[in-house]
């Protein structure tokens, strides 16, 4: 199904269930985004008759998270703006540095390229969602936080989402494969060296869990 | 001072990592507010222009507009000249002229296409050398070029200069101009003299975060969410553009998505955000976007230059004679020009030099230092020229440069200053056996299929250090140390690796040491910049004093409380204790909450009468919550501080694409006591690959035509990528204590850089053979041209191409 197809047949959730949904939630206070304000602005418009559902749910870091999404809105956005998660950074808009990469069903995405609707019904994973409830990081986190990778480490939440994929895809990847694989993302600090490093661990920590 | 270093030197993740590997770390955009609203500009479509009249009445009437800035609400700048957050007479595309608050971003966004701009076209220049003939624009209508601080004139030669100049560089009246011995003489007694006319180009910084900012107005006070390298000296930085006292400042900025020297006290967008939100009560982020962080983001200056070097059979030089033709961008007289002056004769030590130079306003964005400003051009500019002396005179390419290095003795630059301490030898021989020179120089010219194989060894230097600054620690009733740091965290890791100094001193391990940074409000020291590569140096000095003031106060309080002299205790393992009897004596939590007891000097209700005004501001704050540490490096010292990067590339040029793949690289650094071994590598790894991408693909383009950036994105600049650089990078330290820092420290951000990208021109250059074009970037058609005899599209000297 393409990604059209499923907005026009998402029949998941109608704008009376959603409102209901975030009432019982309490999710609301996120929801109402800083891109979207009542009474006045561009993004306070209603929705023309016939246009996409605004109102949709988005499956984040495993969590249904309701959210109120133009038709014109990039994952990045929705992510950083609506649902508070500014863990995934813009450091381009426009798909060229890789700082805003999530996984969607488990593949790397540049956020910042993304439309949010196309996002519905899918796995969304963001550097928010790798450790555990109680804190104990992702095996690629740990690897990163041993071996002191990054610098500024603006960059970092892109790689290491990268790095995630990269892991599960090649498991015991060469330094080679690893530089292929984290070659989406730009790190401006240019550690490389010591992402590499990084990556090659992370490989390490994974195999053993 | 011989202190023990447990924790200083040793390889450890700094307290930030966690944060940052889990998106918990708040960066300039991350932070909210209630009711914040958005910020968007309207930049200049023109690099020179008046405005003539504006319109924002279209703008204002918007449902959801909230406020609007020009350059008439902005404060004056002290100097007339100096650069605002906004203008009414931009001098180079992309500056900002008009500001919108509104609810949303699309909503600012359409506002500002409702302002009715009539702007009055100007004269403009983007190329130096352009506007130093006769008749041509000036950037400014005061002129091109600074007369004084306050003051511009306009410079042009005579146009004989230019026609006599041929292909080389022009060299009319310089603005600048210094000799140490008689370069004739120098230049005449040399058996071999090599006069080049040489480029640099400009450069924009993209660090990966660009420049947003978030502000807000609370209880009289500016709290401001920037994008900075430093925390404390941000502070009169906003002040001043804002238009209000330090006093009224609160900087809160723990992270900073990289600066490289763009974003040192903070950046020029800053008072946007902060009017706004005066103006419309509410709080206001301002994103900025890959283009805007190319317009107003910053950039390094270019350099035309021109280079007659003598040198005698055995390689010593004897004279240079060297002219630089700064492109200095429209605002601020930018100094690199002056400095790569007084590097090339840091790093050939002649008896004869001249440097005459000019720095040129141009209608291109805003020059800033850049990780090593004047150092990376002239090392770029310059090693290469090494090698041709070398291979002419038929030395080897190390011995040529150890024959001509500084040393502790040396006396350098203009006013021949003294350094504090030079290792350049020991680098080159550490390198050399790291990398086995005498098998590494067998590849050079070797091939393999379509590959031709260069290698390349490059010095490069920068100053490492300041001195005088303060120290402010506090042990708690918790039993914790607390060091408050006023510098940065833009990744080097320095914020946290100063503070260990003083964790070593007093015995606390690195679990009870809580490093406190990035928020003025908590109380802060008066610090140097972070920049530079000065706080690894200034501020384990200003640590370890602070740690010796509270060490002193720890045995006074136990001699007060448990009788006999202060130096009968010492501190240690979580106590103040009877010298030999590390059991007695009381514990720190105890002696936090006698010194609270006591007060006076021991919590911070006394301060010394030397430190600095900010951190008695700072003291005040943190009084009486324990025993309080507070001093001022008093340690001294005599010369300046440099630090040394030798590199050694290797690279493969493939004859049939141009394509250049660096396949091996290895840093070496003199940089005294090293202060954390993994930093360090980083830092000598990520500088050289920042000066590969300056030797062989970052771009830097103007339209000659229109003054218009064609290169403002990332795809268009080509920062280097994961894939243009070796897979294994290689690091060594020379390791001698700098004597004139108790601690043995200087700094290393700069000298990296230079050492990468020169390294690797130099290995193009033993590739290929003594390249057609003396400039850097070398890109791959220039690389291409001259393997094929083709001419090159573009002579020498053609800036922003």
């Amino acid at each position: 199904m393409s990604d059209s197809e499923m907005l026009d047949k998402d029949p998941s959730i109608s704008r009376r269930n959603f409102i209901k949904g975030v009432i019982a939630g309490g999710a609301a206070t996120y929801s109402a985004g800083y891109l979207f304000r009542s009474g006045s602005g561009l993004m306070a418009q209603p929705s023309a008759a016939g246009a996409v559902e605004r109102l949709i749910t988005l499956r984040v870091n495993g969590q249904d998270r309701p959210v109120d999404v133009l038709k014109q809105e990039t994952l990045a956005t929705t992510l950083r703006y609506k649902l508070g998660l500014t863990g995934t950074k813009m450091g381009c808009d426009r798909a060229e540095c890789g700082s805003c990469t999530v996984l969607i069903d488990g593949v790397p995405h540049y956020s910042c390229s993304v439309l949010t609707h196309t996002a519905r019904g899918k796995q969304v994973t963001t550097i928010e969602g790798l450790a555990a409830p109680d804190g104990t990081l992702h095996p690629v986190q740990q690897a990163i936080v041993d071996g002191a990778g990054f610098q500024c480490a603006f960059c970092a939440p892109g790689f290491i989402m990268s790095m995630v994929a990269m892991v599960k895809d090649n498991p015991n990847p060469t330094r080679a494969e690893a530089a292929h694989a984290l070659s989406g993302n730009l790190c401006r600090c240019c550690d490389y060296n010591k992402i590499l490093d990084c990556a090659m661990s992370a490989a390490e920590y994974s195999r053993r869990v | 001072m011989a202190i023990e270093k447990k924790l200083f030197g040793q390889d450890y993740s700094t307290p930030d990592l966690v944060a940052k590997m889990t998106g918990k770390a708040r960066y300039a955009e991350d932070f909210r507010a209630e009711g914040m609203l958005f910020a968007k500009l309207l930049l200049s479509p023109m690099p020179h222009a008046r405005v003539r009249s504006m319109d924002l009445s279209a703008a204002l009437a918007m449902d959801g507009v909230k406020a609007i800035l020009t350059a008439d609400d902005l404060p004056a700048t002290e100097n007339p000249l100096d650069e605002r957050s906004l203008t009414n007479e931009p001098l180079y595309q992309g500056e900002p002229i008009v500001a919108v608050a509104a609810v949303d971003e699309p909503t600012a966004a359409l506002a500002i296409e409702k302002i009715k701009l009539d702007l009055e076209p100007l004269p403009f220049v983007i190329d130096p050398l352009e506007s130093l003939r006769p008749g041509a624009p000036n950037a400014r209508r005061e002129g091109n070029n600074y007369k004084d601080r306050t003051t511009l004139q306009e410079v042009k030669w005579p146009i004989e200069v230019f026609r006599e100049a041929g292909d080389h560089l022009p060299m009319g009246t310089p603005d600048t101009e210094w000799t140490l011995g008689d370069v004739e003489k120098g230049l005449a007694d040399a058996d071999y003299v090599l006069d080049e006319t040489l480029f640099h180009q400009s450069q924009t910084h993209h660090p990966l975060e660009p420049r947003s900012c978030m502000a807000y107005w609370q209880g009289g006070k500016l709290y401001i969410h920037p994008s900075t390298q430093s925390t404390q000296r941000t502070v009169p930085n906003v002040a001043r553009m804002v238009g209000i006292d330090p006093s009224q400042v609160v900087v809160i900025a723990e992270y900073c998505g990289g600066g490289f020297g763009s974003k040192i006290p903070g950046t020029i967008n800053m008072a946007i955000p902060a009017l706004l939100s005066k103006k419309a009560n509410l709080p206001v982020m301002h994103r900025v976007s890959r283009a805007e962080e190319n317009a107003f983001g910053r950039a390094r200056p270019g350099f035309q230059g021109r280079v007659k070097m003598g040198f005698r059979k055995d390689g010593r030089v004897t004279a240079i004679d060297l002219y630089i033709v700064q492109d200095n961008g429209p605002y601020g007289r930018q100094g690199d020009y002056e400095t790569a002056a007084n590097i090339a004769h840091l790093y050939y030590t002649p008896e004869n030099m001249r440097f005459r130079g000019i720095t040129v306003l141009t209608n291109t964005p805003p020059r800033a230092a850049q990780r090593a400003p004047g150092g990376v051009q002239i090392t770029a500019m310059l090693e290469p020229m090494i090698d041709k002396a070398a291979k002419e005179l038929n030395l080897d390419r190390i011995a040529i440069r150890k024959l001509n290095a500084p040393d502790t003795t040396t006396k350098y630059g203009s006013n021949q200053h003294n350094l504090t301490s030079a290792f350049v030898r020991e680098a080159f021989d550490k390198g050399a056996e790291l990398v086995n020179w005498e098998e590494f120089k067998k590849a050079s010219g070797q091939t393999n299929g379509s590959k031709i194989t260069g290698v390349g060894v490059a010095l490069s230097a920068y100053v490492a250090g300041s001195r005088g600054f303060d120290g402010l620690i506090v042990v708690k009733p918790d039993g914790k140390l607390y060091v408050h740091q006023g510098i940065g965290n833009l990744g080097t890791g320095s914020f946290a690796d100063t503070a260990r100094v003083a964790s070593d001193l007093l015995g606390i391990p690195w679990e009870d040491t809580v490093v406190v940074w990035g928020d003025t409000s908590k109380g802060v020291p008066y610090s140097c910049v972070q920049a530079g590569s000065q706080t690894i140096h200034a501020h384990t000095r200003a640590n370890l004093a602070a740690a010796t003031d509270l060490k002193r106060k720890l045995q006074e309080i136990a001699a007060t409380d448990m009788g006999g002299s202060p130096d009968g205790y010492d501190v240690g393992g979580g106590r103040v204790f009877r010298k030999g009897s590390p059991g007695s004596g009381m514990t720190l939590a105890k002696a936090a909450e006698r010194a609270i007891a006591l007060a006076g000097k021991f919590d911070g209700h006394e301060v010394p009468e030397d430190i600095n005004a900010v951190t008695k501001e700072g003291a005040a704050i943190l009084q009486g919550q324990g025993a309080m540490g507070v001093a001022k490096d008093n340690y001294g010292g005599e010369g300046d501080l440099w630090s040394f990067v030798v590199g050694f590339a290797k690279v493969e040029v493939d004859r049939e694409t141009g394509h250049i793949q660096i396949v091996d690289y290895t840093g070496i650094s003199e940089v005294g006591v090293v202060a954390n071994p993994r930093g360090l590598a980083a830092q000598v790894a990520g500088g050289a690959i920042q000066g590969f991408g300056l030797a062989m693909s970052q771009k830097w383009i103007y339209d000659p035509k229109w003054g218009v950036s064609a290169t403002h994105r990332l795809y268009t600049a080509k920062p280097p990528s994961i894939l243009d650089v070796p897979l294994v990078m290689h690091h060594g330290s020379v390791g001698i204590p700098d004597p004139q820092n108790p601690i043995g420290s200087k700094g290393v951000g700069e000298a990296p850089f230079g050492a990468g990208c020169a390294a690797v021109i130099c290995a193009i250059q033993d590739a290929i053979g003594e390249l057609d074009l003396k400039r850097s970037p070398m890109m791959t058609d220039l690389i291409l041209n001259q393997l094929e005899h083709l001419p090159q599209p573009y002579k020498v000297l053609a800036t922003h191409v």
